[in-house]
């Protein structure tokens, strides 16, 4: 069984101007110990996913359909009560910018300590060892000291293993982590990216990685799913999607990137916009912009299929 | 030897901070310290760096956006730093900028038609028919409908944001633009749209660029020369391939290995500088990046590397060499 | 117990009308006040200062003692009320525009040059804005009115003396922010100078506080004047105005209650039909709201 599944998860967000469906049928699972990429550009509900796996959708947003299964727990039956017991303990959260996730009146031991406290209990001693524990777990150095340390008085990247560390406190056994290099320096990247895949081994932690780089996910995940306009366009293992890239979104976007072997050439790119969320309809919603598009394509959501061992695709028109 | 379009020597800006009555000492951050490059017409350098490197300064120094505390440039031959207010307003006919945030650059309150006609009536280029017309003409040269002129900014996605922007900088056709993070704030695939632009609108009007980036790949694609910066020098300067295939500079190597890339068989071995960036309140003496370096030795420590030559065109501030 | 929900556009998001409440209500509200200012001396039934001590404390015509020729009752002197409050409409409503239109001007222009040059120029402007707002401002128009006489012009020039400060102060920190914002910079780069940077980039970017400040002052200077005139301070007897008649009611609070409860009435509905349209104004002269 895997640890988490999500099948056919609809999110949607009201507002004056239309139901913009954020998240429109989507579905993957991620094994124990297994890093998955969610890769998209903005807007595609790549966010808006784990925010519902998280139960945290803000309004206007409203879950509309779907399941949500943490090993046999469907998430989407509990009560407000039991969703916060598994927020923190099983499940933990790491966001993009750390300056405003993490509380700025309280040191960044307290707030690992309060974690600790509110998902395993003890005592306020017991709770600050253990913070000072991660700390120096996720390479703060000075741990002792730092932990005594207010949010702004880290830089980006120690702030950023300051989140870690709270996140990882009470064990859960998903971490989630929304763009969690994304506002920080290449160099300063690279040092958390070497840390979470040395923290994933060891503690066999599964993981949700949220992003619009596809260099991040090539450094750090098992397998990728690409998600456009509310939907995953395709499913695989890292070195099958970039040794083979099906989907004609996922070559776009690969064959969009700087490379190395073409510098200075003009780069492809895919032409037009997403389109608008409020007013989808039935059909491949990349139909606009694809340069496979057939008949077909319009009138058929296209659905996820094996088309390699391990790899789908939700493109009929492709050819293996 | 044709003069060069840009020289820029020794540029320093300096910035106080804080309590200056109060403690005593007044602090100060050099942001800029000592850089010094040249710009050929129709060439693009770029400069690449992490936050607080001071790339953003230097490029809103050359166009004395911001005033310098030292140093000197000279853009088309003219001393750029002692020019009377009335010459400078001049000039900055022939150099604009364009900048990383489509939402925050242009003025949410005037249409599109009016941002990018507004320096054509500045400078009395055109009468108001005219003008319309050469407006026109700019928004399809950025590969935007005409009728996009009536609109305001906030109707307009980040790409289209990007591409107004540009056309206003090219309005007044100057021989060189400042580009400070043009495509930082855009989804990947309108990225390449907008760099595509921005290569094809240099060959065809013969522009410079001074292509300033965090994103070492974008930079590679678009530079011919890159200079490397690092809080607020330039530690290493050189044309694209060289630079890339062969970096001099501990620093430049390890942004190099550190950029991850989206393709898992290039992996290479990894550099990975110990620690953060100092803050730049608190330089170290000697080479700046010698806390964080793997090579660093004593002489390191207490002595400022200079730029040496290291190949061809090619110079690096390493005592490695 | 699912959380699975449907998404239906809750009522209070439904599109809004085309034609606004508040537009529609401020707008009449100001224009019948207005109109009944401007046309007093048709309007009014009678000479506001006319005293016929006859016909003293006549309720309004719909109580039991009131007469029909004086619609809104007399006060304590016989002076017909509804006259009164149209005449003291001139004042209260000419005094305030006037004032505040006087006190945004020097405040926003200050607050302008403040905000936007910084330095010594800031620091000098910020400096005389602190002696005046330190100072008692009951103290400042008694200083004043000793020196100049009571008057209209007397009033309107303490009342823009007093309150261009809050002008200014908002001002300054909005154009603090909107200046280091990167389409001021890339307007400067594109050949604005100075003076067309300040009236054509900051000034349009920073007309929202200055519009929701200036209907906050309207309202104020209404209330100020008719303060003023109550204290004595302010327009002399026998001309009416609002504040007058509120001086003039309060002894007669608990016998004649529409002395003092009319012109109180007259200058809330004022203050709240320029709030509601300023608030209208702000939300239409912002592109980026739907209207």
């Amino acid at each position: 069984m895997p640890l988490l599944s999500v099948e056919g998860l609809r999110t949607q967000f009201a507002t004056s101007a239309g139901v913009v469906r954020a998240v429109d049928g989507v579905s993957f699972a991620i094994e124990r110990g297994e890093v998955l990429g969610l890769v998209g550009e903005s807007g595609c509900g790549k966010s808006v996913t784990s925010l519902s796996i998280m139960r945290l959708v803000p309004p206007p947003g409203v879950i509309v359909g779907g399941r949500i299964r943490l090993e046999d727990d469907d998430l989407l039956d509990k009560d407000a009560e039991a969703m916060r017991r598994v927020r923190g303990a099983r499940i933990a959260m790491v966001f993009q910018e750390p300056m405003t996730s993490l509380n700025p009146v309280f040191s960044i031991g307290d707030q690992i300590a309060a974690a600790v406290l509110a998902h395993a209990g003890g005592s306020r001693h017991a709770a600050w060892e253990r913070a000072v524990e991660m700390l120096d777990h996720v390479q703060v150095p000075s741990p002792r000291e730092r932990a005594h340390d207010y949010p702004h008085q880290l830089s980006g990247g120690l702030r950023q293993r300051a989140m870690i560390a709270l996140a990882l406190a009470p064990g859960p056994q998903l971490l989630i982590a929304d763009e969690p290099t994304t506002a920080l320096d290449v160099t300063i990247q690279a040092q958390i990216l070497d840390l979470l895949r040395r923290l994933q081994a060891e503690r066999g932690m599964a993981v949700l990685l949220i992003t619009h780089d596809l260099g991040v996910v090539a450094e750090l995940c098992h397998r990728v799913a690409i998600i456009y306009a509310g939907r995953i366009v395709e499913m695989a293992p890292v070195a099958s999607i970039f040794r083979g890239p099906l989907h004609p979104y996922t070559r776009g976007l690969l064959r969009c990137l700087p490379h190395p072997s073409r510098f200075g050439q003009p780069l492809s790119s895919i032409d037009g916009a997403p389109p608008d969320l409020r007013r989808v309809n039935g059909g491949c919603r990349f139909a606009p912009r694809c340069p496979l598009v057939q008949d077909r394509c319009r009138r058929d959501e296209p659905t996820l299929a094996e088309r390699k061992p391990g790899h789908f695709v939700a493109c009929p028109v492709v050819t293996v | 030897m044709a003069i060069p379009l840009l020289e820029v020597r020794g540029l320093e800006k300096r910035f106080a901070v804080g309590g200056a009555w109060l403690s005593g000492r007044q602090r100060v951050i050099h942001a800029v310290d000592g850089v010094s490059f040249t710009i050929d017409r129709g060439e693009v350098l770029g400069l690449v760096g992490e936050s607080g490197c001071g790339k953003s300064t230097t490029g809103r120094l050359i166009l004395r956006l911001v005033e310098p505390s030292a140093g000197s440039i000279h853009f088309e031959g003219q001393d750029l730093v002692a020019l009377s207010p009335p010459r400078l307003w001049a000039t900055r006919q022939r150099m604009q900028i364009v900048f990383q945030d489509p939402f925050a650059s242009l003025n949410p309150r005037m249409r599109v038609g009016a941002i990018i006609g507004e320096p054509l009536a500045i400078y009395g280029r055109a009468d108001t028919a005219e003008r319309q017309r050469m407006v026109s003409e700019l928004l399809d040269v950025v590969g935007l409908d005409p009728a996009f002129a009536e609109r305001y900014p906030h109707e307009l996605s980040g790409g289209q944001r990007q591409r107004i922007g540009i056309a206003a900088a090219l309005a007044l056709r100057p021989s060189l633009i400042v580009a400070d993070e043009p495509v930082s704030a855009l989804d990947v695939s309108v990225q390449a749209q907008v760099l595509n632009l921005l290569m094809a609108l240099r060959r065809r009007f013969g522009l410079a660029y001074l292509f300033i980036s965090h994103d070492l790949h974008v930079v590679l694609h678009m530079s011919d020369r890159v200079a490397v910066m690092y809080l607020g020098e330039i530690v290493e300067i050189g044309p694209r391939d060289a630079l890339h295939g062969a970096p001099k500079h501990p620093y430049t190597q390890a942004l190099l290995s550190a950029v991850p890339v989206a393709d898992p068989t290039l992996r290479c071995e990894r550099i990975v500088p110990k620690g953060e960036v100092a803050s730049p309140l608190a330089v170290p003496r000697g080479c700046r990046f010698a806390p964080r370096c793997p090579f660093a030795f004593d002489r390191c420590r207490v002595e400022r590397p200079a730029r040496r030559t290291v190949g061809a065109d090619h110079e690096a501030a390493c005592h490695l060499y | 117990m699912s959380v699975i929900a449907e998404a239906t556009v809750p009522v209070a998001v439904r599109p809004r009308r085309r034609v606004s409440f508040r537009a529609v209500f401020g707008l009449s509200v100001l224009l019948v006040m207005g109109g009944s200012a401007v046309f007093a001396p048709q309007l009014a039934p009678w000479d506001p200062t006319r005293q016929i001590l006859v016909k003293r404390l006549r309720p309004p015509m719909w109580q039991e003692r009131g007469l029909r020729e004086h619609p809104l009752g007399t006060d304590h002197l016989g002076r017909d009320i509804l006259s009164r409050l149209l005449y003291g409409g001139r004042i209260s409503l000419g005094v305030g525009l006037t004032a505040v239109t006087l006190s945004g001007l020097i405040g926003v222009t200050l607050g302008l040059f403040a905000g936007f040059f910084g330095g010594r120029a800031d620091a000098f402007i910020m400096r005389i804005v602190d002696v005046f707002l330190a100072i008692p401002y009951i103290l400042l128009v008694m200083g004043v009115v000793f020196a100049l006489g009571p008057s209209l012009l007397t009033v309107i020039l303490v009342m823009a003396a007093t309150r261009w400060v809050h002008f200014a102060r908002i001002v300054r920190a909005d154009v603090l922010s909107i200046r280091e914002r990167e389409f001021v910079a890339g307007a400067r780069a594109r050949g604005n100078r100075a003076l067309r940077l300040l009236l054509r980039h900051v000034l349009p970017n920073a007309l929202t506080p200055i519009i929701v400040m200036a209907t906050l002052e309207l309202a104020f200077m209404i209330i100020y004047e008719s303060a003023l005139s109550f204290l004595g301070l302010g327009v002399q007897p026998p001309t009416p105005t609002w504040g007058w008649m509120l001086a003039d009611g309060r002894n007669y609070v608990a016998t004649a209650w529409w002395l003092a409860t009319l012109p109180g009435l007259a200058i809330m509905l004022t203050v709240l039909a320029v709030n509601l349209l300023g608030d209208w104004l702000r939300d239409t002269l912002d592109p980026r709201l739907p209207v």
